[in-house]
């Protein structure tokens, strides 16, 4: 069953374009990640399916409603946690959690369970107003809001942006336990390495999706043969890697720089000129790509 | 040895009785890459405000560029350069009118901002955007200049409080080849990132649990102490020992 379909949705301001005629659609019970860097359409692509903001052209529907005509119902329908905190930060957090209830005509209690993993978290704090809140506990009460009326559909617009390792780890813990609960979700992420959590993802760059597939398939469809490179001095490594015409792409990439290489040049040959170039403690070792890859792959080959 | 650039002694802030900072001790080295890690309220901006001359410590000590935090604020922040993700540049002026500005606030010469200014911009390829509104420019791009404007005037120490946040994966890595390049020129760097992969780019990083820091030493020892693949696996392995609940 699909829970959000998007057909050819374009929306312009001023003279930027910032969302070019996307569509795609996501089904009930998926996570579906949007996955891109601030500024490539993400917010205006939520704005839109939310019913916050018309398109200049093209339709999309939220667990059948169409976005324009239904907004009334879609808004009973759907949770949305914006990337800007945007709950009332002089009520405390039991206060926000009711008046969220209370406006979609429902009680705390009766949808706890849903939130429950989150919000005894920051239960101990419930008297403490939002605005008092540290990054971590504001993201996890505006969730709580986002929930408490049972939504079939949640927008997380950036949910992690800004949050350390950690927190951005159980964040995605509870959105997979949201899933079994049959609630679909749309969460976009500038953080490539939540994309593998995703069950399908796309990515985002100047307002146009590139390729829309599960994170495995993404992979898979890398077109090169990846390489990590490592050696004693890292920088002028890149530089050399750089400097060498058969070296195709060169990125650093944590302790290593991944490398690809033209088809007629051997990881043999890459390894003499390193020598030459008196690099020490040399290491090429074929490797996975990562989605930040196939990112970097896709969008360097769309911008060309 | 006589190359240090930033020293903290015992360095302690507290907010009643809450302890934000407490008794951190380590030292960072002239032309460094040093990394400060930690989870949402360990307090690493806390103690980047003290290192930077904004907040006054409550015990301990530290001195940047050779100035006593706690006695010099005002030629610690002279010594300095700062950016962060969250404020960086003015939106409403133009490319030029941030550099005259910084470069004004540093006490920089007219005449030497003017010429700068164009070194700068030729080296960023960003001569044709010299009357554009910084609002106006790709994330990526602002970041890049927003770095730039911070070592404008020079400074010994640049801090940097998680620069790459929501950038592209492709100008991310272009930020830190700008990182390396001011390093080369001598520049110590102090930065903190939520981005992993960015803590293997530092020379050491150290890692703030719960106000102190429990851990310092180079990504590859730090990996190894850990019996760790990844930073991203020691940072897990050492903020999960957290027991503030303040996040």
């Amino acid at each position: 069953m699909i829970a959000v379909a998007v057909k050819n949705i374009s929306k312009t301001y001023d003279k930027v374009s910032a969302l070019k005629s996307i569509s795609f659609e996501a089904s009930k019970g998926e996570i579906f990640g949007i996955i891109g860097p601030d500024g490539a359409g993400k917010t205006t692509l939520f704005r839109i399916l939310t019913t916050l903001l018309l398109a200049d052209s093209g339709e999309a529907t939220v667990d059948g409603f169409n976005v324009v005509n239904d907004y009334k119902a879609i808004r009973q329908r759907i949770g949305y946690m914006p990337g800007k905190f945007s709950l009332y930060e002089d009520l405390s957090v039991e206060e926000n959690l009711e008046f969220f209830a209370t406006l979609f005509h429902t009680t705390v209690q009766e949808n706890y369970h849903l939130i429950e993993e989150i919000y005894k978290q920051i239960e101990p704090f419930k008297k403490r107003r939002a605005g008092k809140l540290s990054g971590g506990m504001k993201q996890k009460l505006a969730l709580s809001c986002a929930l408490i009326h049972k939504p079939s559909v949640l927008f997380l617009d950036e949910p992690t942006t800004g949050v350390d390792p950690v927190s951005r780890k159980e964040f995605w813990e509870m959105l997979s336990n949201l899933k079994t609960q049959g609630i679909t979700i749309l969460v976009s992420t500038p953080y490539m390495d939540e994309a593998s959590l995703c069950d399908r993802i796309t990515f985002i760059h100047q307002g146009k999706f590139l390729d829309v597939d599960t994170p495995r398939n993404m992979i898979a469809k890398y077109p090169s043969k990846l390489l990590a490179v490592s050696a004693s001095r890292m920088y002028p490594l890149l530089l050399d890697l750089r400097a060498n015409p058969q070296v195709l792409s060169s990125f650093t990439f944590g302790d290593n720089h991944h490398v690809t290489l033209a088809a007629t040049y051997s990881v043999e040959e890459l390894a003499a000129y390193l020598r030459l170039k008196n690099h020490e403690d040399v290491l090429i070792q074929p490797i996975e790509p990562t989605i930040e890859d196939c990112f970097m792959q896709i969008t360097t080959t769309a911008d060309e | 040895m006589n190359d240090i650039v930033i020293q903290a002694h015992e360095l302690t802030k507290k907010f009643g009785d809450f302890t934000a900072v407490d008794h951190i001790s380590f030292e960072v080295h002239k032309a460094e890459i040093f990394g400060f890690l930690g989870a949402n309220g360990a307090g690493k901006t806390t103690a980047m405000r003290m290192l930077c001359g904004l907040s006054h410590p409550t015990s301990g000590s530290g001195s940047v560029a050779g100035f006593d935090i706690a006695k010099d604020p005002e030629k610690v922040k002279a010594s300095i350069g700062y950016m962060s993700q969250k404020f960086s540049l003015y939106g409403d002026l133009k490319v030029w009118e941030n550099i005259r500005l910084f470069g004004g606030i540093y006490g920089m010469k007219t005449k030497a901002i003017a010429s700068k200014t164009d070194v700068i911009l030729n080296h960023l390829g960003l001569m044709s955007e010299k009357n554009t509104l910084v609002r106006d420019l790709p994330l990526g791009w602002k970041q890049k200049l927003a770095f730039s404007v911070s070592i404008f005037h020079s400074p010994q120490i640049v801090f940097l409080d998680e620069p790459t946040g929501g950038v592209d994966p492709a100008a991310r890595r272009q930020f830190w080849e700008m990182i390396y390049e001011a390093v080369d020129q001598g520049i110590t760097v102090f930065v903190t990132t939520h981005y992993m992969d960015e803590a293997e780019y530092c020379d050491r990083v150290s890692i703030m649990v719960d106000g102190r820091i429990e851990g310092l030493n180079t990504p590859a020892q730090l990996k190894q102490e850990t019996t760790s693949t990844s930073m991203d696996e020691v940072f897990q392995k050492f903020a999960r020992k957290a027991t503030r609940n303040q996040d």
